[in-house]
């Protein structure tokens, strides 16, 4: 096969690269420039954007021996996960940009125009599996390392995407690929990896928010509508944020409290115990399921971020927009915006993205 | 080995560098192994500056300028860069009323950086001149700009031919506006020398780039071809070579190589140019047959570099072309390349009038003294094909809504 490879110029990626090469693939590695000017989102050695990060990419293809160039996409990430994550945080969810950059940047903008050049697939060192089911149909799977899955990200991946895509780390230990990358000679193999959002270059989220959304203050109530406090801009808060909250009075049972619940349109954030932070119920839309939507009750294990633990539920197609998740232990900070992942063993079966939760009904 | 690389290469990129003369080569190895530095006075030194002076004189005569107006240089990057903040400081010091200096939107960013670093941080003025859709320079712009107040203009900066889309530049019509006025006039000539006759002493010019490599030389030299009366402040203090203009060490392997490639390149350049021409026409010829909705990007026949083909492929990104005819071999060039391999919109393109899109689907094919009519075959056989693909691709490359 003719394979694209995106080399964000970190081990994982050049490891990958380096795979689908010895699989006898025809390689060509690809970094993409996100950012048009190379550090204005990310002035740190680390993340997708630097000057430095490309040219680490360009020296593992040297090394792996395969053509490279670099895509500029910043013009399509920019309006596709920028401004999404500055929208969505402005409507009171919780976007995750890396999930909508796989699903926009790498196996749309990068794997379609990959297509029409005359490649048959994308390379990512995403920890995934793939295989392959009776019934035909691509399977999304865990990765063998739990610590480094990324199923959950790549989730919302149709099977068209899928049945383009190669993951060649899913079926190693992290530890393993970075000796590997040693063995190989990549002068990538200790560089740290990346953790924060690659776009925010101090990792500070709230403050980056801030100077793109109008600050509209508002209050900070209690569950029984009793004002507690006020906020600048109710953007700063995420479902289950315990710090930050600056309210002067105490709980009445001296507990902290947290965020429940963001109400963009007044401004209204409301805080309670870590025991209403607790949900049974979610609603989540735009589904996407692995083959056809289940037909009944599905028994699974539904993930609700990104390396968050799974929760035993029973999801309940709604209608092609919408999915009921069932959690058969209440789970706590449950954000809307987020992905509902829903795996049976390690198989995702079905990804959507949750828009409203529910608490259980007090006895 | 990788099937993606290509055995057999058809090198259409000799703007960006050609391939190095033989006789260059040996000349270059014979003086690597000559012990001597230039500046010193016993006999080994006298040898090297002797093959030193030699180079100089042979540089001279083939551009036609004293030797002493040779300045040797870094390459082409540090002549321009010598040339616009070395006149700008000695002419400003001179006479603080001297703070403009005028240049073209077209230059090259060794020259348009330079210019941007005075105006940010030394109270340069600088005003980038419009060209027409050709892109050659409005001179009725650049006389009105002058004569609005030309004792305040330090330096004037024009190139001798544009290293984008070939477009030559009217140098003798700009020193005849700045010449009653005693304005100072550079040009960077790198891509024009060996290419079309370059008379430094006729030209009437001041100061003039030029560089080693993109005429069959090394890299990592060129010269400044500064006239004799001309007073610049050096961007090297040191030991004060080259006039006290340049400091630092005499690279007497390098300079014997540029001596001999520029003797080698000037002495055929007449011929070669026709022959460059003749290939150039019937590149694009072809080309625009395959490609009917194609379109040139500067002027068609002599108002261009003999050996400069650039074309705008409706539709397509250029990044795309570039690669697929690269996987078969064919390598070109979409403009000027940037550090972190980003395509930007190239500021020529836009500056003749073309938009973004236009501008970024373009494709620049370079011949030199290497190329055949072989080299005009494979690109014309390839091309169809890749902009197919590239035009399938370049919609789904451009900026959708989410859906």
């Amino acid at each position: 096969m003719r394979v694209l490879a995106a080399m964000s110029g970190g081990v994982d990626s050049a490891v990958a690269a380096a795979r689908a090469a010895d699989a006898g693939h025809d390689v060509t590695g690809i970094h993409l420039a996100l950012s048009r000017n190379a550090q204005s989102y990310r002035s740190g050695a680390r993340g997708c954007c630097t000057i430095e990060d490309s040219n680490d990419a360009r020296r593992a293809a040297d090394v792996i021996g395969i053509p490279f160039y670099v895509w500029d996409l910043s013009e399509r990430f920019h309006e596709a996960v920028v401004e999404d994550f500055v929208r969505e945080y402005a409507a009171g969810r919780t976007p995750n940009p890396c999930l909508r950059c796989n699903e926009e940047i790498k196996f749309t903008a990068v794997l379609e125009r990959g297509i029409a050049l005359g490649f048959d697939a994308v390379a990512t060192g995403h920890y995934a599996q793939l295989s392959t089911g009776n019934d035909g149909l691509v399977q999304l799977h865990r990765a063998v390392d739990p610590d480094k899955d990324q199923s959950y990200v790549l989730g919302v991946l149709t099977q068209r995407q899928l049945a383009h895509s190669l993951f060649p780390l899913g079926d190693t230990l992290k530890v393993d690929v970075r000796v590997e990358a040693e063995r190989r000679g990549l002068a990538v193999a200790a560089k740290p990896d990346s953790h924060d959002i690659c776009f925010i270059s101090d990792g500070n989220t709230a403050g980056w928010l801030r100077e793109r959304i109008v600050a509209d203050p508002g209050d900070i109530v209690s569950a029984t509508g009793e004002v507690l406090g006020s906020h600048e801009g109710a953007f700063g808060f995420t479902i289950g944020q315990r710090r930050g909250l600056h309210i002067d009075r105490p709980a009445a049972d001296g507990k902290p409290r947290y965020v429940l619940d963001i109400e963009p349109v007044s401004g209204t954030v409301t805080v309670g115990s870590r025991e209403d932070l607790a949900v049974d119920q979610l609603v989540a839309t735009k589904p996407r399921w692995c083959g056809d939507a289940p037909s009944g009750p599905l028994d699974c294990a539904v993930q609700l971020r990104a390396h968050g633990d799974p929760h035993r539920a029973v999801a309940r197609v709604v209608d092609d927009a919408a999915v009921e998740i069932e959690l058969l232990e209440p789970a706590s900070g449950i954000a809307p915006g987020q992905a509902a992942v829903m795996y049976v063993g390690s198989l995702v079966v079905g990804s959507a993205t949750i828009a409203r939760t529910r608490r259980p009904a007090t006895v | 080995m990788n099937p993606a690389f290509p055995v057999t290469i058809t090198y259409l990129d000799h703007a960006a560098t050609t391939p190095v003369y033989a006789e260059v080569i040996e000349a270059m190895t014979v003086q690597l192994g000559r012990l001597g530095n230039a500046s010193a006075l016993h006999g080994s030194g006298r040898t090297a500056r002797r093959i030193v002076e030699e180079s100089r004189e042979t540089v001279a005569a083939v551009v036609n300028c004293r030797p002493s107006e040779v300045v040797f240089t870094s390459g082409g990057t540090e002549a321009d860069n010598l040339a616009v903040k070395g006149f700008f400081w000695a002419r400003h010091e001179a006479d603080p009323a001297r703070v403009r200096i005028l240049s073209t939107a077209i230059e090259h960013h060794a020259v348009l950086d330079s210019l941007q670093w005075l105006a940010d941080h030394e109270g340069a003025e600088i005003e980038l001149l419009p060209v027409d859709e050709q892109g050659r320079l409005s001179i009725e712009a650049l006389r009105a700009s002058v004569e609005r107040d030309p004792a305040s203009v330090a330096l004037i900066s024009v190139m001798w031919a544009n290293n984008e889309v070939g477009t030559l530049q009217p140098v003798d019509e700009v020193v005849a506006i700045a010449a009653p006025h005693a304005i100072p006039v550079h040009s960077d000539a790198v891509q024009a020398l060996g290419q079309v006759p370059l008379d430094f002493a006729a030209s009437g010019l001041d100061a003039m780039t030029v560089a080693g490599h993109k005429i069959g030389g090394p890299f990592g030299v060129g010269a400044l071809l500064l006239r004799r009366e001309a007073t610049l402040v050096p961007l090297l203090h040191g030991g004060g070579q080259e006039r006290d203009v340049r400091s630092g060490t005499l690279d007497a392997p390098s300079i014997v190589g540029l001596a001999v490639a520029a003797e080698l390149a000037l002495k055929g350049q007449a011929e070669r140019s026709v022959a460059l021409a003749a290939l150039r026409d019937e590149l694009i010829a072809r080309l625009l047959e395959v490609v009917p909705d194609a379109e040139l990007n500067g002027p068609p026949g002599a108002g261009r570099l003999p050996n400069n083909v650039h074309l705008s492929f409706p539709g397509c990104e250029g990044d795309s072309l570039l690669m697929l005819l690269d996987a078969q071999g064919i390598e070109c060039s979409t403009g000027s390349a940037c550090s972190a391999g980003v395509p930007q919109a190239s500021h020529v393109l836009l500056a003749m009038g073309k938009d973004g899109a236009r501008a970024r689907g373009s494709l620049r094919f370079t011949f030199g003294h290497t190329s055949t009519h072989a080299d005009v075959d494979r690109v014309v056989d390839a091309i169809g094909p890749a902009v197919q693909r590239a035009r399938d691709a370049g919609v789904t490359a451009m900026p959708s809504g989410r859906q």
